[in-house]
């Protein structure tokens, strides 16, 4: 099993050497850019939407984002550490009870709200005065 | 036709892609994969390489075994199998096969064994569907159906697909493709599932529907035998009377190092 931990880790330090992924936790409302292949062109496209599960460890993890897009709901799953994602950035943080969010699909407007997280002004204060200030 | 390999199965993971795309891999790993013997067309009626892997405790071999692997230089292998090679493909015994021996996006056939599944329903084994879940059906939900006729022709056909014992068999699976080589580490990672439990051997092969890519390594890829060991290759005594202590000293001297 060590072995394959060891591969996992390499991975991981590969497809993260050149990005951050920022600590987030479900009820927080995540913007990804995601990388579209068009012909032989790339482009970003952004996605943003709240996390309403974490899934997996290590190289499998992944989470799941859900938004209103015209009015439909659209949830997407993406690989943690694909290399798909140009980039991850927490917008806000929420405060929620559960760890999969599942409860919010039934839900729309005033009853899908999401109080926000204080998070303790210390090492994370850059990171929330960055997204307040968006 | 060239060589195979044994490896052990670690397990399986995932790898990304240059295009950004999930990879399942299984990750194998060769154990001191040697060429015990050498199989001709002269003295054995066919050409092959017998090839052993992992480690056997010398006290646990028995003394023919003993007497076999200290006629070709090497420690107790846990496990033997012969692949069938062209002549022009034989590799001298003693060298150390090594992952390089299969090159990335090659196609190779393995060979496992699957998990057991003890004695298994006509469901579960066949695929068969089963009886009804109400109308009349009592206690047999999963049994299979009818099995033949009537008094012609009175018996069950040979091969009739029955409950019984499922895995636990040889299973070959045809054309996977080598994602990655580690000769270094000895690990093959290998593009999809692989019979067996993990720490199972499984036997690698080049697939035999499949072309054999022009930049793989002919006869194999090998560290020559002088270079496995060291010394302990050079002053292991020849062959018969101390026929144990060979394997014996070799072993000591790897697990020194």
């Amino acid at each position: 099993m060590n072995i394959i931990e060891k591969l996992e880790r390499e991975q991981i330090a590969k497809l993260t050497a050149d990005k951050q992924i920022p600590d987030f936790r479900p009820g927080d409302t995540i913007k990804v850019m995601v990388k579209v292949k068009e012909g032989d062109r790339e482009r970003l496209q952004p996605f943003e939407g709240v996390c309403i599960a974490r899934n997996g460890g290590g190289i499998n993890a992944s989470f799941t984002l859900r938004k209103l897009s015209f009015g439909e709901g659209v949830e997407r799953v993406f690989p943690l550490y694909s290399p798909v994602l140009a980039s991850i950035e927490v917008v806000r943080h929420g405060r929620v009870r559960r760890a999969k969010l599942y409860y919010l699909r039934g839900r729309t407007g005033k009853a899908a709200r999401i109080p926000e997280r204080r998070i303790r002004p210390s090492a994370k204060q850059a990171k929330a005065e960055k997204s307040s200030g968006k | 036709m060239r060589t195979g390999l044994i490896a052990r199965k670690l397990g399986m993971t995932r790898v990304f892609d240059d295009r950004g795309r999930h990879v399942p891999v299984t990750v194998l790993q060769l154990e001191d994969c040697q060429v015990v013997a050498q199989r001709t067309e002269e003295k054995d009626g066919y050409t092959a390489l017998q090839l052993g892997v992992g480690r056997a405790k010398t006290k646990r071999t028995t003394a023919a075994m003993r007497g076999h692997f200290a006629k070709a230089n090497v420690a107790p292998k846990r496990r033997l199998a012969e692949f069938r090679v062209s002549p022009d493909n034989l590799v001298e015994v003693g060298a150390e096969l090594t992952a390089d021996h299969f090159v990335a996006g090659q196609h190779v056939d393995v060979i496992g064994t699957s998990k057991g599944k003890g004695f298994a329903g006509a469901m579960k084994r066949w695929n068969f569907g089963g009886l009804r879940a109400s109308h009349g059906v009592s206690i047999s939900h999963r049994s299979h159906g009818s099995t033949g006729n009537r008094q012609d022709p009175g018996r069950v056909f040979k091969g009739k697909k029955m409950a019984g014992h499922l895995g636990d068999e040889r299973v070959t699976v045809h054309n996977l493709v080598i994602i990655e080589t580690r000769p270094e580490e000895g690990l093959i990672l290998v593009r999809g599932a692989v019979p067996g439990a993990k720490g199972g051997w499984v036997l690698i092969r080049d697939a035999l529907k499949k072309p054999l890519p022009e930049d793989a390594p002919r006869p194999a890829a090998f560290r020559k035998p002088e270079e496995v060991t060291g010394e302990a290759a050079a002053d292991a005594p020849a062959a018969e009377p101390p026929a144990g202590e060979a394997p014996a000293e070799e072993a000591a001297n790897e697990a020194k190092e």
